[in-house]
């Protein structure tokens, strides 16, 4: 039981953590939260069982356009949902345009692909246990993004670029830093980062419109414990995330392990506002 | 009534306005009433479940049009409240209780969870509270999945049946209307009393609201309370009309359909929310074909809305509003009213910063600032940018911690970082740039800065008794007079983001006389001012302080400052660099060469 719980655990935090690094890539390039973080990790799974499962594409070719659609779907809500807001950034209408925008794909989905939860193809016949795909694959999917986020951030121009907007996009501005296409190339990259989330974790979480609204609240607990824009504090907090929750659905049921989900959230954000890892407020007046 | 003693509201005008408020109401009320003799129970149902929804809209109205919070999982609410109910009647948990028992527990069930959903609204960014409705609803359902014992899971378990006089049928159907009706009477009246009034100052002008006095977390606590309660009782009632509930019944969308009802409604009215429910549950009704797509296209709807009319209907209906204003409007201040506005005993005490020390970083902001400011007095503050002055004015109205020495009101020492408790010290103040409430009246807008004067409750103000309608009275008295002190009282009715820059700035005294300051601390009042201004400004001050007020004045115009002050501290890198009268500080060698120029 202790393997299942770690091995189960540490997937499904892979998951809620690569959700969780979207939010932040997207909110460092413009202080955005989107809503469309959970709907990106729905449709890596449900487009992944499509490509794969229903048409019979090659597990390669397959991921290579979910990503796409992904990356698409990215530059789509920058255009549509987050530019047109963004000057009124104090009124928080990107929630609402977020939201809508999510709803309408995933109602889109509910409509189309069907609302029953359908399997998702085995793509690499190894197992059963640890070597089982559905417990590596999210697993190596959030090491190579935290590596590859790491190296872009850290060794290339265009990755710092993101870092000056990040830490100061008036300054990035006035720099020279051609803000928007940063904020697209951002708003692209969360969009391949969420559905290669979905994707990999689809074989355990299934090809289903519902997992967006769950995506969505349980990829946001590990950006609210490790900080907003932290992708390092995201990767603990979901794989510590995933373990809690699966240790307590383990040992004293689901109705707990939701509650209590729910219950640290909220203290946690009471208590330490800016996360369990730094950060500090504005000047208001 | 002539023009120079004359500040009240025309009377006649506002009963007008009120009836002419009231009319939809009384034909919403008059069909409501008249809808049984159709005797056809189809559109009674439907009927119903408009109603069902209003009473949770209507409290998440408070929560979202008025107070801007952006509560996107009420439904959870409804869903609590149901299977509280649900559960109750049926006796699946204890013994079973009286169907009108198992509603009031519901209630209570949702005012509870409204309280838990709502606590990281109190402090933190509005995404945070978006999420952790979200959150909340995901949850709920889960464990009505998952309590099998309890709410049946997935099977479900059948709703509470009211028995006489609200028992199926009719009877229902009038206990929904009376309850809808009890709602909007009670949400309508919460709008316009101080309460609501401080939560559209929450939702557009927080730190104003702050600085008159509103204590945000208690204001929300118990809006939410109220709003989850709604929530509830309309989940009870719910459980009670679908006669069978399961999980399914309570999907995440149900929450968008409130939620754009509410948006459609515009924010900041009741009536049009309360159309924007109505439509969105008869629609469905007419559109069968689509009936799969119906989420489909109110998320649609939602992303339209906020592209393209963040206002909502309401915005698009306020005519009076878009009736062109008088061009060139003179603001003519007339002092001598100002000794009805301010009360000569609350004045009389000194305010004392004593050896004030605050960094950021490594950059010390004020160094060691001492400060005297007497009552009956104008104390200038000047000195170049960076000097400390806007750093002293927010230390003193407590949005920053001294690091070291203290900010003393006669004998009191103020507390540090509560700058919602200045109020009750009588510690008024403007802002560089004007803090307004965009969406409110002119009038609302000042009425706000009476918010702690104020001495009915919360349930005083949803029941409208007496107390109530005395402090309206009193504060709306009150606001007109102050408004005419500063010569706006013309514009009284005129929505606040129509007025010009100036006239926001001798708005935002007005709001600030409301207090009837012991100390009234001016940023900057004069920046944006055409010099005829200035000069009604500078006598406006004058003659506020001469009636005992304490006035600090932050200003860059030299001249307005040595006309009107009667002491006058210089600060240059967050230290005193001279003070005295202003003609000491004009020929004062230092001064002339840091900072006025030769």
């Amino acid at each position: 039981m202790f393997a299942s719980i770690v091995s189960y655990g540490l997937a499904v935090g892979a998951v809620y953590a690569l959700i969780g690094i979207t939010y932040n890539v997207m909110f460092s390039a413009s202080r955005v939260f989107s809503f469309t973080a959970g709907m990106l990790g729905m449709l890596g799974g449900v487009l992944g069982a499509l490509f794969i499962g229903k048409l019979g594409l090659p597990a390669i070719v397959g991921l290579v356009l979910v990503l796409a659609c992904g990356a698409v779907l990215g530059l789509v809500t920058e255009l549509v949902t987050v530019r047109p807001v963004l000057k009124s950034i104090e009124q928080h209408l990107y929630v609402l345009s977020t939201l809508a925008f999510a709803l309408m794909v995933q109602q889109f989905v509910a409509v189309e692909w069907g609302t029953e939860a359908q399997p998702f193809p085995r793509l690499i016949a190894i197992g059963p246990g640890w070597l089982d795909q559905q417990f590596w694959l999210p697993m190596l999917a959030c090491a190579v993004t935290i590596v590859g986020l790491e190296l872009l951030y850290r060794k290339t121009l265009i990755g710092r670029a993101f870092l000056a907007i990040a830490e100061d996009s008036y300054a990035a501005r006035a720099l020279g830093l051609p803000e928007t296409q940063l904020r697209m190339a951002s708003f692209a990259l969360a969009g391949v980062i969420g559905t290669l989330a979905g994707f990999t974790g689809a074989e355990m979480l299934l090809a289903f419109f519902g997992n967006q609204s769950i995506l969505n609240f349980y990829g946001f607990v590990p950006v609210a414990l490790g900080g907003m824009g932290s992708n390092r504090g995201a990767v603990v907090g979901g794989l510590a995330l995933g373990l809690f929750q699966q240790a307590a659905n383990f040992l004293v049921g689901g109705i707990f392990a939701a509650v209590a989900v729910f219950a640290v959230f909220i203290i946690v954000l009471l208590l330490r506002p800016e996360g369990l890892a730094g950060g500090s407020a504005a000047r208001r007046v | 009534m002539t023009d120079a003693t004359a500040p009240a509201p025309p009377a006649r005008a506002l009963s007008l306005a009120r009836i002419e408020g009231a009319l939809p109401w009384i034909a919403l009320g008059l069909v409501g009433l008249l809808l049984p003799l159709l005797d056809d129970s189809y559109i009674g149902v439907i009927a119903q479940r408009a109603y069902i929804y209003w009473i949770l809209s209507a409290g998440l109205n408070l929560v979202v049009g008025y107070a801007g919070q952006i509560a996107i999982g009420w439904v959870s609410m409804l869903t609590l409240g149901a299977y509280t109910t649900a559960a109750l009647t049926a006796g699946t948990a204890t013994p079973a209780w009286h169907p009108y028992l198992a509603l009031v527990a519901g209630g209570a069930v949702g005012a509870l969870a409204g309280v838990v959903v709502g606590l990281p609204a109190l402090r933190l960014r509005t995404f945070y509270f978006a999420m952790t409705t979200l959150g909340f609803a995901t949850i709920v359902t889960q464990v009505a999945l998952a309590w099998k014992d309890v709410t049946g899971g997935g099977v479900g378990t059948p709703g509470p049946v009211f028995p006489w006089p609200f028992d199926p049928g009719w009877g229902f159907y009038y206990f929904c209307f009376i309850l809808a009706a009890l709602a909007t009477w009670m949400t309508a009246n919460l709008a316009a009393s101080r309460f609501g009034r401080a939560l559209v100052a929450i939702r557009d002008a927080e730190v104003a609201a702050e600085a008159s006095g509103v204590a945000k977390p208690r204001l929300l606590i118990a809006v939410f309370l109220f709003a989850g309660a709604l929530g509830g009782v309309a989940g009870g009632l719910f459980a009670s009309l679908q006669s069978y509930i399961t999980p399914d019944a309570f999907t995440f969308e149900m929450s968008v359909l409130f939620f754009i009802a509410i948006l459609i409604g515009g924010r900041g009215s009741i009536l049009g929310p309360a159309l924007g429910t109505i439509v969105l549950t008869v629609l469905p009704e007419f559109a069968a074909p689509l009936v799969q797509w119906s989420t489909f296209l109110y998320a649609a709807l939602l992303l339209l809305i906020v592209l393209i009319i963040p206002g909502g209907i309401a915005d698009l209906l306020d005519y009076k509003n878009r009736r062109p204003l008088e061009r060139h409007r003179e603001i003519v201040p007339q002092p001598e009213l100002l000794a009805r506005v301010l009360d000569r005993r609350t004045g009389g005490e000194v305010l004392s910063l004593s050896d004030v020390e605050l960094s950021f970083g490594g950059v010390r902001a004020i160094a060691g600032l001492d400060l005297e400011i007497r009552p009956g007095e104008v104390h200038g503050l000047i000195g170049p940018n960076g000097s400390g002055k806007t750093t002293t004015l927010n230390v003193i109205s407590g949005y920053y911690a001294p690091e070291a020495g203290q900010v003393r009101l006669g004998d009191a020492v103020l507390p540090p970082r509560a700058p919602h408790l200045r109020a009750d010290y009588r510690i008024a103040r403007t802002f560089q740039t004007p803090r307004l409430i965009g969406g409110a009246s002119v009038l609302d807008n000042v009425m706000i800065g009476g918010t702690i004067d104020g001495e009915g409750s919360f349930a005083e103000s949803l029941l409208t008794l007496p107390r109530h309608r005395r402090d309206e009275k009193r504060l709306r008295e009150a606001a007109m007079l102050a408004l005419a002190v500063v010569g706006l009282d013309q514009l009284a009715a005129v929505r606040a983001d129509r007025l010009q820059h100036s006239e926001l700035r001798f708005m935002e005294i007005a709001r600030a006389l409301m207090l009837r300051p012991a100390c009234l601390m001016l940023d900057e009042p004069a920046a944006g001012l055409s010099a005829d201004e200035i000069r009604r400004l500078g006598a406006l001050i004058v003659a506020i302080s001469r009636e005992g007020t304490a006035v600090l004045l932050v200003e860059h115009h030299a001249d307005l400052i040595f006309d009107i002050c009667d002491r006058v501290t210089v600060l240059n890198l967050g230290k005193v660099l001279a003070a005295g009268t202003p003609a000491e500080i004009r020929s004062h060698r230092e001064v002339v060469s840091a900072y006025l120029g030769a």
